[in-house]
């Protein structure tokens, strides 16, 4: 979230869509409830009529995977009628911006694309091809009127405007007066002062244009000018508490912690990899915050390494995993690599991929293929169970499983971040049962004899310090690259025990020297207060920079429980737990003030500017509210007249500006409606494309698609209710939430049962073109038929919850035995919300 | 001070966080229950099952409505099961709270009477005859608690408090949404200390959602009316 959870009750319209909040992040609707208390219009866009809408002002429903359809829609609602945030828009978007000549877009397609010849990608983009024209400094040519016909606005409304509500309609199934109805109610965000906000989650991020999907609401916030504010925002409802943390400290293949990038392996030193990924921009006015990037990766190695990383040996970085330049280590390409034998080990930690990924079908054929599976987990569950699954022969199956216990989280001591960028301590409650362990505890000793192993292996010591390798080392071919392993700086325990002290300190980071900054004195071996001090030359050290400045030699801030809200009074509890960026509640909040500083609402201002006026000029600097981002003087004085030393709002963009036109994706520079890759239509009404063409797609016999196929002519939807949590590991051995929610079921509209015979609350088979599956019927007037084109597509939706392990009967099976392996080109996220099942009586 | 809920219909989610924080707080088994095509679930009160979100599919002025009504025990202020009972150690009144409260000498009644009587529809009986229903938490509320449904509701539909105060909020709340919901109303608000808030007509929400006429004549007509005769400070009971 840009924003956090209590401000949504700030919002003057909440827009819910790609989500079911009410029902899956109930908590959240303790502050939706107290927004529509005070005048906001709640409003559900969903497939299916939720609990969620059933709260909702306006309800509208789309067929699953038409997201930019019904928001590329509105982008030209709120262009014709010129309802956009023109002050802001011109001040903080790309929207003047002058694009370069090699930009367009036909048929579909936008300039520089290439067919993939093999592999998982169905073809990419050459992206130079849609850059900005630069002056002669080398600064983004602009046209603050916005007429320029190569400027972002005006590509932006040529763009969208094929997207008409009678097109949109057509795709989308949604009536247009609901779509309307919708646009207008929410476009009235865009008056200054007004907020409005998104409540988006996986009903956006599963499809093969899901990032382009959010990209889509990222620009209508900028143009309605909701971004930065108390009340807006781009919120993404995050699936677990934790999320939030797994992603900052990268739990993902493609980002290093704190959102660095992975290094390629054409990336083959230090320096290269600092001056392939550090932006530069010429504008004086542009923050550029990542140009401090070397300062971070330096003291990302620091923080692995230790004493080992010198400058030197270019502080360990040849010790750190590169990626192939055009490899892709994602999810679905690890479970491909197992099924094709090239993965021989795995550790499932605190997941259930034999229920949680899509097409579990191939993800358990693949476990088969493995010599040796460690199941890290509360409970035994479908994946270290899949050798007595239904359909395996245990007798033919080789890997050896083992099982490790954890305990849960209230077991154990540590943090946690929210969906709302908040880090908060968590004490140790009851103490973990019988031989199970914390996670920190089982990784230690994993990691203390991993290394004992590698000195054993690789010979007595070796020199780490210079970085030579050991001869001995090099030796011995049992062990070729013993390195990373053994300078690994590992000493997070105390007494033999897991600290989480030690690693949430070592995350904050330390100086390493003594150290002089702006004339004031930083001893060796105290934390670091914020990552402004962190340094390139191996003085410092922090594991996650955007974490620096959360545990300091004032104590640990996410522990902090003071119950008192800052003096704009909007819900931010600055000393409440603590937010990263250097506990920044709001990102993006220099947006929410004009040029000159003041706040846009005055009621509920998020941060303003409270220096000195003199002679129509600033003459000091001092900013009220949240902690700005970035403490730079405003871009004007009082006066009106530019200054020099001002500074654009968007700090972390390279140029400074909201990028409406954001050239880095994958997929193009504007989102495009494609249909899933599995899809109801045999047309595109908006394009003769009709898939996304960078969508990545698997091929071995387990990734079979079906699309316009009679076989399959429904269009089916995974999600979760609110009884049940992920597969349902820590919920179907749950009695009373059994109760609530004891079978896995299929909803289906009463034209659609009729259409089929299929009685309320009868078995049904649900299949796709991977597997079929067993389902109750729920036949319910919350789902309806969609008017899509000239004839009416009927959809189905299934829970994720249960998988055969549980309950004893094994007739609930997974969803995601349905779901296909089909992937978003930037995310490689599947493409679980919108495929194509039939629906039969049994 | 007698207590009451306010139940604000117009608020909740059906998360059914109270449905399974009533079962924690009094340790119940669960049911066995099957998807009968409904979220709905178990399908009616049981012995061990005091409280139930209630859910219908309710198409009003052609637009499509979801109701949600979290049904238990209304502790009637003239409770008629209490009065039929005419027997305190098996339902007696706990006049701190205003709890009607059943024990396991509700065995020795004739339960299914006591099961008529009420204008609701809420007590359940077992096998043996041993008939239960919500006791308010009152072990809790004399711990300074609110009722285990109230304290997990995280929309503010579940309050409980004074019972002053439960009926103003109830009163402003009614005409907060008034303009939204030009058919809403509160239920039964002068017999009853567990008030409910619905947006649409009530039957639409549950058969027994506000009272009976029928089952309260029903119920009343001769066993309660032979008791007030000779009893006359039936209606003293009322602190």
């Amino acid at each position: 979230m840009t924003n956090h959870w209590i401000d949504l009750k700030n919002s003057d319209c909440i827009l819910i869509m790609g989500s079911n909040a009410a029902e899956n992040h109930p908590i959240s609707f303790k502050y939706v409830t107290q927004a529509m208390q005070k005048g906001a219009k709640l409003i559900s866009v969903d497939p299916r009529f939720t609990r969620t809408s059933a709260r909702a002002d306006i309800y509208a429903s789309l067929r699953s995977g038409t997201d930019i359809a019904f928001l590329g829609g509105m982008i030209k609602y709120i262009l014709d009628k010129q309802l956009y945030n023109k002050e802001y828009t011109v001040a903080y978007t790309n929207a003047s911006f002058i694009v370069g000549k090699d930009f367009t877009f036909k048929d579909g397609f936008f300039s520089g694309y290439t067919k993939g010849k093999e592999g998982p990608s169905a073809g990419s983009y050459d992206k130079s091809k849609w850059e900005f024209e630069m002056d002669a400094n080398g600064v983004p040519m602009m046209d603050k009127t916005l007429e320029n016909p190569r400027c972002v606005f005006q590509l932006l409304k040529k763009h969208y405007e094929r997207y008409t509500p009678e097109v949109v309609s057509k795709i989308t199934g949604t009536p247009q007066e609901d779509l309307l109805t919708v646009y207008e109610t929410y476009a009235a965000t865009g008056a200054t002062g007004k907020a409005g906000t998104i409540m988006y989650a996986m009903g956006w991020t599963q499809h093969t244009i899901g990032t382009q999907i959010i990209r889509t609401m990222a620009m209508l916030q900028l143009l309605l000018g909701n971004m930065g504010v108390a009340g807006g925002g781009v919120n993404a409802l995050r699936g677990e508490s934790n999320v939030q943390g797994s992603t900052d400290h990268c739990l993902l293949w493609h980002i290093w912690p704190g959102y660095l990038k992975s290094a390629k392996a054409s990336n083959d030193t230090l320096a290269a990899y600092n001056a392939k990924w550090t932006p530069k921009s010429n504008d004086p006015l542009s923050v550029n915050w990542w140009q401090n990037y070397p300062k971070y990766s330096v003291s990302m190695l620091k923080a692995f390494f230790g004493e080992s990383a010198t400058k030197e040996n270019d502080f360990g970085y040849s010790w750190l995993p590169k990626a192939d330049d055009n490899g892709s280590y994602s999810w679905f390409d690890m479970f491909d690599a197992m099924y094709k034998e090239k993965i021989k080990g795995f550790f499932a930690w605190g997941q259930n991929p034999a229920c949680s990924g899509s097409n579990a079908g191939k993800t358990r054929k693949a476990l088969e293929k493995l010599d040796w599976m460690v199941n890290v987990n509360l409970f035994d569950n479908e994946t270290g169970s899949f050798w007595h699954g239904p359909g395996v022969d245990p007798a033919k199956v080789k890997t050896e499983v083992f099982m490790l216990p954890a305990a849960v989280s209230v077991e154990k001591e540590g943090s946690i971040t929210n969906s709302g960028r908040w880090m908060q301590w968590r004490y140790q409650g009851p103490k973990p049962m019988g031989d199970s362990r914390p996670d920190g505890d089982i990784i230690m000793e994993l990691g203390n004899k991993i290394k004992e192993l590698y000195h054993k292996e690789a010979g007595s010591s070796i020199s780490g310090k210079n970085g030579k390798n050991n001869k001995k080392a090099k030796a011995n071919k049992r062990v070729a690259f013993v390195e990373p392993i053994l300078n690994l700086k590992w000493d997070y325990d105390t007494d033999g025990v897991y600290d989480p002290h030690k690693v949430a300190k070592a995350i904050n980071g330390y100086f390493l020297k003594d150290v002089t900054i702006k004339d004031q004195q930083y001893k060796a071996g105290t934390l670091v207060p914020s990552f402004a001090m962190l340094q390139d030359d191996g003085s410092t050290s922090s594991g996650n920079w955007i974490y620096c400045n959360s545990y300091t030699e004032k104590g640990n801030m996410a522990a902090r429980r003071v119950d008192k809200d800052a003096p704009n009074n909007i819900g931010l509890y600055p000393e409440f737990a603590w937010a990263w960026p250097v506990n920044r509640r709001i990102i993006y909040n220099r947006a929410s003030v004009n040029p000159k500083g003041e706040p846009w609402n005055k009621d509920k201002w998020v941060i303003k500017f409270a220096g000195e006026e003199k002679d129509g000029k600033w003459s000091s600097n001092k900013w009220d509210g949240d902690i700005p981002d970035g403490g730079a003087f405003p871009l004007e004085n009082p006066d009106g007249t530019k200054r020099e030393d001002g500074k654009s709002a968007f700090i972390m963009q390279k140029h400074g500006y909201g990028q409406i036109y954001g050239p880095g994706l994958a997929d193009g520079p504007f989102p495009e409606h494609y249909e899933p890759l599995e899809c109801p239509v045999d047309q595109n009404y908006l394009s003769p494309q009709m898939t996304n063409p960078t969508a990545v797609v698997y091929s071995t016999k387990e990734d079979a698609h079906a699309t316009c196929d009679p076989r399959f002519p429904f269009v089916g939807t995974t999600y979760r209710v609110c009884e049940h949590w992920q597969t349902g590991l820590m919920t179907r051995p749950q009695s009373w939430l059994m109760e609530l929610h004891p079978q896995m079921f299929v909803e289906m509209s009463e034209e659609l049962a009729a259409l089929r015979g299929i009685k309320n609350g009868e078995r049904v088979k649900v299949s796709s073109a991977r597997a079929s599956l067993e389902c109750t019927a729920i036949v319910t007037k919350r789902f309806k038929p969609f008017k899509v084109g000239d004839g009416i597509v009927h959809q189905v939706g299934v829970p994720w919850h249960y998988g055969w392990r549980w309950p004893s009967s094994g007739a609930e099976e997974s969803a995601n035995l349905l779901t296909p392996s089909a992937g978003d080109p930037n995310t490689r996220i599947p493409e679980t919300k919108a495929f194509m099942v039939n629906v039969t009586k049994l | 001070m007698e207590k009451s809920f306010f139940i604000d219909t117009t608020l909740c989610t059906a998360c059914r966080g109270c449905q399974v924080a009533c079962k924690q707080w009094h340790d119940l088994p669960a049911e066995s229950t099957k998807n009968l095509g409904t979220f709905q679930n178990p399908p009616d009160l049981s012995f061990m099952t005091y409280k139930l979100v209630r859910m219908k599919e309710e198409i009003i002025d052609n637009k499509l409505n979801w109701l949600f009504f979290p049904d238990q025990c209304r502790h009637c202020i003239e409770a008629p099961c209490l009065q039929i009972a005419e027997n305190a150690s098996a339902i007696y009144r706990d006049d701190a709270t205003g709890a009607i409260l059943y024990t396991a000498k509700t065995k020795d009644l004739d339960a299914d009477a006591i099961i008529d009587s009420c204008p609701y529809n809420i007590p359940r009986k077992r096998e043996d005859g041993t008939i239960s229903k919500c006791d308010m938490c009152n072990d809790r509320v004399h711990n300074g608690l609110k009722p285990a449904c109230v304290g997990t509701c995280p929309t503010g539909t579940m309050n409980f408090g004074d019972r002053e105060e439960m009926v103003a909020m109830a009163n402003s709340r009614l005409a907060e949404v008034k303009p939204k919901y030009p058919k809403a109303s509160i239920l039964n608000p002068d017999d009853v200390n567990v008030i409910y808030l619905v947006a649409q007509e009530p039957k639409l929400y549950y058969d027994y959602a506000v009272a009976s006429r029928s089952s309260m004549e029903r119920g009343i007509s001769r066993k309660v009316a032979l008791r007030r005769m000779f009893s006359p400070f039936a209606s003293l009971m009322r602190v």
